[in-house]
């Protein structure tokens, strides 16, 4: 019935054309876009020997590949402070900037103007833009080689504080009002009525913020030297430098590993993010 | 020279800040306090007299051209924020709601304090010493730096001040020019339509102007800006078209459509760096399945590690695919957005698919094409850089360098953080450039980045 509905409007208006057409195009379109990953996933399971003869059935060397990976180049450690890097910025990044948009929205002060100014001027200011002062400024402090480094520069961001102001003004304007004269504090109206209104703006920001961090690259190049302490991202380079030639499958292996725990999140997190863009969008 | 240049710098921001209902002497003063500690700061040897390295003529031009951009910028800024209107974000001051919080003055402060603390020490400190250190001959790993000026930012520029200053003003020009007759011209009338036509020659003239004015050789900057304006269109047209239009696939209702949105969007959570990884496989010159492919057609697969161009392409294709998710996210939801009745009504009226998407749909959605537009550009300035690291390490012969590429192999690899610096502040000015640009396009609406 829907169905029906959906196509005899369809014919005319923006998404005219028939459903197959649409599942063809959208099946090539997905396939075409995933042809990396499959063919990474196909050459990962085989030995060099294999991807030379270029064999589409998958090899048997998988096992032997995770072996070399995860305990030889120690991409399992990696990915272990990959894991407690991002998750620290993330669970940083939402608590500050919810505390900061709750200060715009909900509280009246002096000089609150100017100091939005001040956070709206930092979106001109990428962090790759001044990077090297950046490495300067954290080692004068002594945070080279250590979490710190990872974690704190990037605890606060315009962005998201923009993203739960955003979100705040949407709220019904009587919201705070009926806390007051319910006799509710500023955090209890934090905990009890803001948080549960706002679990997409958090899922939303919590895939784009655990991307970010994961995805890091030359930050990490830069302050992280000790072996013991690098990123995922890395350590892949180990898998492509330390060999005389390049074996594929266990490089294959690495990028695919190193991809797992964002495309969770993504996954995981998917509903909320998709809503928590659009909204914002406006 | 400092008298006639102080002069000149209030008289400009005078004018600038009286157009933004700011009285005069206010605009003057805070222009005319900016213009003095970018001269203090930035330029105080260029014009003092002592310059240092060579290249004096352009280190002069340079100082004169900071010293009245920042003087006029921040008047303008003062001004528009004065005036309530123009610069993003005033208008989202307006205390709209009655219920707030009046209890403790102290608390606001508190749940700023965190934001604010990173925000100075690891935006706005680095962000000064990004100029700062521009102006010095400071190494990595030296605590010690000496004074140079300039010279590490004339070092990247032809020898000519008349080129240095004159095509930059030109260009500059071309663009106020164009923007006026358009504005002066009312909509609908021909010359109108040709104004609107050659609107996109301004831009145009000031990448061409630029092109010229960074010195050529392999020493020069040239070539890194070729390599970065070529990746950095490539990347932005490619992953914009391709979002767009696979977006306008999936934005439609049909059953498995949000399964379709999925599969389609989730490169955007893949990195740089593994992207990169999966090209370097895919064009691998002979293990590759590209290669394979073409063998089996019976073509020869030119290798992209030798052809700078070739490398180019696969620096683009790679940072593409992780990227037109972001754009699919985007466009769907600002498709979903484009009201049916129109198009509807122009189906009845006979246009046809084409039609219908060139003359509603796109108009209809370029708010969305023109913030995408700068936040494409800033992924592909920046985000790149692991793609490229692991796919050609800017090579072959440097054809895939890029601006933040270079600002690492000089300030990192050689260890000569004032000229990486020098680079870099090139790099911040082109991006507080597009930012600005953004903001008053898009007349104060925020709208939400998805990177940091």
């Amino acid at each position: 019935m829907s169905d029906n509905l959906t196509i005899s409007v369809g014919r005319r208006g923006l998404f005219a054309g028939r459903t197959w057409h649409l599942h063809v195009l959208s099946l090539l379109c997905v396939l075409l876009i995933g042809f990396p990953l499959l063919y990474a996933v196909l050459v990962a399971t085989q030995t060099n020997a294999e991807v030379f003869a270029f064999r589409l059935t998958p090899g048997s060397s998988l096992g032997e590949h995770f072996h070399k990976v995860w305990v030889e180049r120690g991409i399992g450690r990696a990915m272990w402070n990959s894991v407690v890097m991002a998750t620290l910025v993330t669970v940083a990044k939402t608590v500050l900037s919810m505390a900061a948009g709750l200060a715009f929205v909900y509280f009246r002060f002096r000089g609150k103007s100017l100091v939005f100014f001040g956070v709206l001027i930092t979106l001109m200011m990428p962090t790759e833009v001044m990077i090297l002062a950046l490495f300067r400024v954290t080692s004068d402090l002594g945070m080279t080689d250590s979490l710190w480094a990872l974690v704190v520069p990037f605890a606060a961001s315009a962005t998201s504080v923009f993203l739960f102001r955003q979100h705040f003004m949407s709220l019904p304007a009587e919201l705070p009002e009926a806390a007051q004269l319910d006799g509710a504090g500023p955090f209890q109206f934090c905990f009890r009525i803001l948080l549960p209104l706002s679990w997409n703006t958090i899922g939303a920001l919590a895939v784009v913020s655990f991307t970010y961090a994961w995805n890091m690259y030359l930050w990490p190049v830069l302050v992280i030297s000790d072996a013991s302490g690098q990123v995922v991202q890395q350590s892949l380079s180990a898998l492509r430098a330390t060999d005389q030639a390049i074996s594929y499958g266990p490089l294959m292996l690495g990028a695919l590993l190193a991809s797992v725990p964002p495309l969770l999140v993504f996954l995981a997190l998917q509903k909320p993010f998709m809503s928590g863009m659009a909204i914002s969008d406006k | 020279m400092l008298l006639i240049l102080t002069v000149l710098a209030t008289a400009l921001v005078a004018v600038v800040a009286s157009r933004g209902r700011l009285h005069p002497l206010v605009g003057g003063a805070v222009g005319l306090a900016g213009a003095l500690a970018t001269s203090w700061f930035f330029a105080g040897c260029a014009l003092g007299g002592d310059v240092i390295g060579e290249n004096t003529g352009v280190q002069r031009v340079l100082a004169v051209a900071a010293v009245l951009t920042v003087g006029a910028g921040l008047a303008r800024t003062v001004a528009a924020v004065r005036a309530g209107g123009g610069t993003a974000g005033d208008g989202l001051l307006t205390e709209l709601r009655s219920g707030m919080f009046r209890t403790r003055s102290w608390l606001p402060w508190l749940l700023l304090a965190p934001t604010l603390l990173v925000l100075a020490v690891f935006l706005y400190h680095p962000a000064f010493q990004t100029f700062a250190l521009s102006t010095k001959l400071a190494r990595m790993g030296a605590p010690r730096s000496a004074d140079v000026c300039l010279s590490n930012f004339a070092e990247l520029l032809v020898p000519s001040p008349y080129l240095v200053a004159g095509l930059p003003l030109a260009a500059v020009a071309l663009v106020a020019g164009l923007t006026l007759w358009r504005a002066r011209t009312t909509a609908g009338t021909g010359s109108h339509t040709v104004a609107a036509a050659l609107a996109p020659l301004g831009p145009i003239a000031v990448v061409v102007a630029l092109y010229f004015v960074f010195a050529p050789g392999r020493t020069g900057y040239r070539g890194v800006y070729v390599a970065t304006v070529g990746i950095s269109l490539g990347i932005v047209a490619l992953s914009m078209a391709a979002g767009l239009a696979l977006a306008y696939l999936v934005a439609r209702r049909f059953r498995g459509a949000s399964v379709y949105r999925t599969l389609l969007i989730w490169p955007y959570a893949v990195s740089p760096p593994v992207a990169g990884i999966l090209f370097f496989m895919m064009f691998d010159p002979t293990a590759g399945v590209m290669a394979h492919l073409a063998d089996v057609v019976g073509l020869d697969f030119p290798s992209y590690r030798s052809d700078g161009v070739l490398a180019q392409a696969a620096i683009v294709l790679a940072a593409s695919w992780k990227w037109v998710g972001h754009n699919i996210l985007f466009y769907v939801a600002a498709l979903q957005t484009v009201p049916r009745e129109i198009i509807e009504a122009a189906a009845i009226d006979g246009a046809g698919q084409w039609r219908r998407f060139a003359r509603i749909v796109v108009p209809s959605i370029a708010p969305v094409t023109f913030f995408l537009l700068v936040t494409n550009l800033t992924y592909a300035f920046f985000d790149v850089y692991g793609t490229i690291d692991y796919l050609t390490r800017g090579g072959p012969s440097g054809q895939t360098t890029v601006a933040i590429y270079e600002i690492i192999r000089v300030g990192v690899g050689t260890g000569d953080l004032g000229r990486g610096a020098a680079q870099s502040a090139i790099l911040f000015i082109a991006v507080i450039g597009l930012t600005v640009w953004q903001f008053r396009r898009s007349e104060g609406r925020i709208t939400y980045g998805g990177g940091a």
